[in-house]
């Protein structure tokens, strides 16, 4: 793979408490579309951290994409998903609920609070594989995302 | 594939396009991509808030799973659809995809900002139109979850 401008390449935060989980969607990511740079936050203290570049995170990237589970420790993805979209700064940014939870209170929770999409995390390998390839081709092919750095 | 809601019932897609053409091309690119789809069209955006708060002639309206907005409308254009949309609590549920010619970036800001839930630029070609579609189709309606119908219409079950 040729050098590329760090900056140039598709940011993905991937906010996922599992570490079988986050193997396989970097190991899926790898397959789909090497230039995505894949940053993890293992908990919801860390996510929000990354995103607003506190502590140990001020040079961190803006992402392009988040991808969130629900069920996290520390704080939840629904309340990671309600203060994203509840900052000026970061609610523009594409936010992809993944999670084992087909629970309707969950899907129409997080539509509520404006998740850009929800999708059902399978259990099955070559499913898992298939859907982060599909997150890849709608997402990062695809749609058209905004600029890193809003207008000022 | 997944194409039929729980229950057998159509997936309900409202595109709001006031060009008689993309009309045109994206029902036929629908019917390629997806047999169960029925598609419902606003040509302006007065018409697509009627449909969707079921006002006028369109009081029998169903809910879309869907919806596909064009940011340059008569009357009331896209981006004021989509703040109505995303203001009112009933309708904010509805996955809302801006399918336009625009590449402006203010455009594209403005409608994350307003939580379009996501941005795809119409190309001018026919088939990287007809593979928008597709895409479209794999994944609004066959990988994500949609939510499920609106809780109004719940209510008026249980009473």
């Amino acid at each position: 793979m040729r050098p590329r401008e760090k900056e140039a390449r598709p940011q993905v935060l991937l906010v996922e408490d599992s570490p079988g989980d986050i193997r396989l969607t970097r190991e899926a990511f790898r397959e789909a579309n090497e230039a995505v740079y894949l940053h993890v936050a293992t908990d919801g203290v860390d996510a929000m951290a990354f995103l607003k570049r506190d502590g140990t995170h001020v040079h961190s990237p803006r992402p392009d994409l988040i991808l969130l589970d629900l069920n996290l420790p520390k704080m939840d993805g629904r309340q990671v998903l309600a203060h994203i979209k509840a900052d000026e700064g970061l609610k523009m940014i594409p936010t992809v609920i993944l999670t084992t939870s087909d629970a309707e209170a969950d899907i129409t929770y997080s539509y509520n609070l404006q998740a850009n999409c929800y999708l059902n995390k399978p259990v099955q390998l070559e499913a898992f594989e298939s859907l982060v390839k599909s997150i890849n081709d709608f997402w990062l092919v695809k749609a058209t995302l905004p600029q890193k750095k809003p207008a000022t | 594939v997944n194409p039929l809601k729980e229950g057998g019932a159509p997936i309900e897609v409202l595109l709001v396009e006031d060009s008689p053409g993309d009309v045109r091309l994206t029902k036929e690119a629908f019917r390629e991509a997806n047999g169960s789809i029925r598609m419902h069209v606003a040509a302006d955006g007065v018409e697509a808030m009627a449909f969707l708060r079921r006002e006028g002639g369109h009081a029998d309206a169903p809910r879309p799973d869907l919806i596909l907005l064009d940011l340059n409308l008569p009357k009331m254009d896209g981006r004021e659809v989509l703040a109505h949309i995303k203001e009112d609590d009933n309708l904010k549920t509805i996955p809302t995809v801006i399918l336009t010619t625009s590449e402006a970036e203010a455009d594209i800001l403005k409608s994350y900002q307003l939580q379009a839930n996501c941005y795809l630029t119409k190309p001018v070609q026919l088939e990287a139109f007809e593979m928008v579609v597709k895409s479209i189709n794999d994944f609004w309606l066959t990988r994500v979850k949609l939510p499920q119908q609106a809780a109004d219409e719940k209510e008026g079950e249980t009473v």
